[in-house]
C-alpha cells in the first residue's frame, strides 16, 4: 500500500510537468501579452518603447526556453511568482480567495450528495415507473441547465418572492455564520445541482448493477427484508463506483464556479480565473492551472486508496 | 425496454424488419421528443431569416425594455431588439459553434483511441500521457485557456478560436472512451479469426475495428454537442466567447442583462430557458442512442 501510494505520487510528476509544458507554451505560442491589455486597453496611443519597457521589467522579452527555465525553478521551490497585472505574489492572490470558493465547493458537495443517495436510490428500486422517469428528468435537467443561470434564476426567485438579495460582501463562516450562509448557500445551490444530477445518475445505475448480483438473489432468498437487503447488501456496494464521481465533480465543481461566482460577484478564484484570462495575466493563468491539476491528480490517488478502503477485493501491491 | 428484449425466449416470431426510425421512436419515445427538439431548433437556425419576425439586430429605442407582448413575444433588450428573433437567430450560433466543435473534438479523439488502442506499447503510452494531462481540466477551464491562448480567430463570421477552444477539452474525453472500446474489440475472437484468416492489419482495423467503435463515437459526439453548446454559452456569458452584437444565447444573459435584472427579468428568463432545452435535448437523445445503440455501453 505504501509503495504503491510512493509509486503514484512518483508519477504525478510526469503529469504535471506535462500540464505545466502545455499551458506555458501554449499560452505564449500566439501573440499577445498582458503588456499589451494593460498598455493599450484604454486606447490610448503608448509608444513601443513603453510596451518594450514593461516586458522587459515583466520578463517576457527573454527566450521562451529561459522564461519556462526561470519559472520550473520556482515552481520546484513552490514559489508560482508575481501577477503580470498587479505585481502581488500569485499565492497570495489566489490564497485570499480560496476560501470563499472552498467553502462554497464543500457546501455544494454535502448538499449533492445528501440529496442524491436517496434520489439515485428511489429510482433505481422503482426502476421503469414514472417516478424513475420524473428522476431521470430531473437529473438530465440537472446536466443542461447551466449552473449560471440556475443561479440567476435563484435570485430572480429570491427578489420575486422575498424582495432581498445575498450581500456581496464575503464574511467568513467563523466571524459570523449566519451572514457568511446567507451569502454563500446560493452560489452553492447552483452548482450542487449538476453536482446532485451526476451523482444520482451514478448511483441509479450501479445500484441497479449491484441489485441484479447473486449475492443479493441469496439474500432475498434467505428471507432477508428487502430494506435490509437494499440497504445492507445493495447499497453499500453501489455507493463505491459513486465515489469516483463525487470525487472527480469536486475538482469539476471548479469549472462551475468559474462561471457561477460571475452571477453571485463572489471574489473567489473562478473569477480570479476569469479576470487573468481576460488580463492575459500569464503568470497567475499558469498558477492557477497548476493548482487545479495539482488538486485533480490527488484526488484520483484519494479515490484509488479509498476504494482500497472500502473493497477488501482490492489490494495494490 | 432494450434489456427485456435481450432476454425474451428465442421462440419468438422474428421480428418485422422496420426502419431505424419507427424502431428508434418506438423503443425510446423520450429520445424521439429529444429529436424532435432538436429539429425544431435545427430548423429555426437554418431558416431563422423566415421564422424570426424581427431582425435580430434592428435597434427600436421607442420599444426599450418592453414586457412579453403580442408585438414581441418575448419583450425586447435595453436596445429595444426583439428577444424571441435574437433566441431564434441564436440557435444558429448554438448550433454550429456546438456542433463543429463536438465533431472536431470527437472525430480527432477517436481516431487518436483507436490509433492508440492498435498499436499499444510505447505510442499507447504516450498518447495516454497526454490525454491524461488534458484530462485534468475541466471542460470549461481548459478552454478558457485555450481562449487565453488563440484569442479571437473569425473566418467566415465562425469563431474558429472558440471551436478550437472546445474542441481541445472534448478530444481526451471522447479518446477515452473509443480507446476502451476498441480495445475490448481487439480482443474479440473474430478478431482472431481474421487474423488466422491472414487478413492485413488494415482490413482487420476497417472492416472489423471499426464499425464497433462507431456506436462509441456516436453516442460521445451527440452528448459532447451539448456540453460543447454549454461551454460556449458560458464563454460567451463570460465575454470571452461570441461578441456582440452577434446573437447567441450566453451572450444575452451577459453584460446588460444583469443591469436589468428586476426591471427586465424576460431578458434573464428566455435565453437559459433556450440554452437548456437545447442542452437537455441533445443530453437526451445522446442517452437513448446509448441505450438503442449498445445496451451494454456506458459513457
Amino acid at each position: 500500500m505504501l509503495h504503491y501510494t510512493l509509486n503514484r505520487l512518483l508519477l504525478m510528476i510526469p503529469t504535471l510537468f506535462g500540464v505545466a509544458v502545455l499551458v506555458f507554451f501554449m499560452l505564449r505560442v500566439v501573440p499577445g501579452d498582458v503588456v499589451e491589455v494593460k498598455l493599450r486597453g484604454d486606447g490610448g496611443a503608448v509608444s513601443q518603447e513603453m510596451i518594450d519597457m514593461e516586458r522587459k521589467r515583466l520578463g517576457l522579452d527573454k527566450p521562451l526556453l529561459n522564461q519556462f527555465a526561470d519559472w520550473m525553478v520556482g515552481l520546484a521551490t513552490l514559489d508560482l511568482g508575481k501577477s503580470m497585472w498587479t505585481d502581488r505574489p500569485v499565492s497570495e492572490e489566489i490564497g485570499t480567495r480560496l476560501e470563499l470558493s472552498l467553502q462554497v465547493a464543500i457546501m455544494a458537495t454535502i448538499i449533492a450528495v445528501l440529496i442524491a443517495i436517496p434520489l439515485g436510490t428511489t429510482a433505481a428500486l422503482l426502476r421503469d415507473t414514472w417516478v424513475d422517469y420524473l428522476v431521470r428528468i430531473i437529473t438530465i435537467g440537472g446536466l443542461s441547465i447551466p449552473s449560471f443561470w440556475f443561479g440567476m434564476l435563484i435570485m430572480l426567485g429570491l427578489l420575486y418572492f422575498s424582495g432581498w438579495l445575498p450581500p456581496i460582501t464575503f464574511t467568513p463562516i467563523y466571524v459570523d455564520p449566519v451572514a457568511n450562509l446567507t451569502q454563500l448557500i446560493w452560489p452553492a445551490l447552483a452548482v450542487g445541482y449538476r453536482y446532485c444530477a451526476v451523482t444520482a445518475r451514478m448511483i441509479r445505475s450501479s445500484l441497479l448493477e449491484v441489485l441484479s448480483e447473486d449475492y443479493i438473489r441469496t439474500a432475498r432468498a434467505k428471507g432477508v427484508f428487502e430494506r435490509l437487503v437494499v440497504s445492507r447488501h445493495a447499497l453499500r456496494n453501489a455507493l463505491l463506483p459513486a465515489i469516483t464521481v463525487i470525487g472527480l465533480e469536486f475538482t469539476f465543481l471548479i469549472g462551475g464556479l468559474v462561471v457561477t461566482e460571475q452571477v453571485f460577484n463572489l471574489n473567489g478564484i473562478g473569477k480570479l480565473f476569469v479576470q487573468s484570462v481576460s488580463r492575459n495575466d500569464f503568470t497567475l493563468i499558469q498558477g492557477m492551472v497548476m493548482l487545479i491539476a495539482v488538486f485533480y491528480v490527488f484526488t484520483n490517488l484519494v479515490i484509488d486508496l479509498l476504494y482500497a478502503l472500502f473493497d477488501p477485493r482490492i489490494r495494490y501491491g | 425496454m432494450t434489456m427485456a428484449s435481450s432476454t425474451l425466449p428465442a421462440t419468438l416470431p422474428a421480428p418485422r424488419r422496420r426502419s431505424a426510425i419507427v424502431d428508434f421512436t418506438w423503443q425510446q419515445p423520450l429520445g424521439a421528443v429529444s429529436f424532435v427538439i432538436i429539429f425544431a431548433m435545427m430548423f429555426a437556425g437554418i431558416f431563422s431569416a423566415w421564422v424570426a419576425p424581427y431582425n435580430p439586430f434592428d435597434i427600436d429605442f421607442a420599444s426599450i425594455l418592453a414586457p412579453p407582448s403580442p408585438e414581441h413575444w418575448f419583450g425586447t433588450d435595453a436596445y429595444g431588439r426583439d428577444i424571441f428573433s435574437r433566441i431564434i437567430y441564436g440557435s444558429r450560433t448554438a448550433l454550429v459553434i456546438g456542433f463543429t466543435s463536438s465533431l472536431v473534438g470527437s472525430t480527432l479523439g477517436a481516431i487518436l483511441g483507436v490509433a492508440s488502442a492498435y498499436f499499444g506499447g510505447r505510442i499507447d503510452d504516450w498518447i495516454q500521457r497526454v490525454m491524461d494531462v488534458l484530462l485534468a481540466f475541466p471542460i470549461i477551464v481548459l478552454a478558457l485557456v485555450v481562449v487565453a491562448a488563440v484569442r479571437s480567430a473569425v473566418f467566415f463570421g465562425i469563431d474558429v478560436n472558440l471551436i478550437i477552444a472546445i474542441a481541445i477539452p472534448i478530444l481526451p474525453r471522447v479518446e477515452r472512451v473509443v480507446r476502451a472500446a476498441a480495445l475490448s474489440v481487439r480482443v474479440m475472437p473474430y478478431v482472431d479469426a481474421a487474423r488466422a484468416a491472414g487478413y492485413s492489419n488494415a482490413r482487420i482495423i476497417f472492416r472489423h475495428m471499426t464499425p464497433n467503435v462507431v456506436a462509441p463515437y456516436l453516442i460521445m459526439l451527440t452528448a459532447f454537442i451539448a456540453q460543447a453548446i454549454l461551454a460556449e454559452a458560458s464563454l460567451s456569458f463570460l465575454g470571452l466567447g461570441v461578441t456582440e452584437p452577434t446573437p447567441a444565447w450566453g451572450l444575452m444573459l451577459s453584460g446588460n442583462a444583469a443591469d436589468f435584472f428586476d426591471k427586465a427579468p424576460w431578458m434573464i428568463l428566455f435565453p437559459g430557458i433556450a440554452i437548456s432545452l437545447a442542452v437537455f435535448a441533445f443530453n437526451l437523445f445522446g442517452d437513448s442512442l446509448r441505450d438503442y445503440l449498445d445496451p451494454r455501453f456506458k459513457v
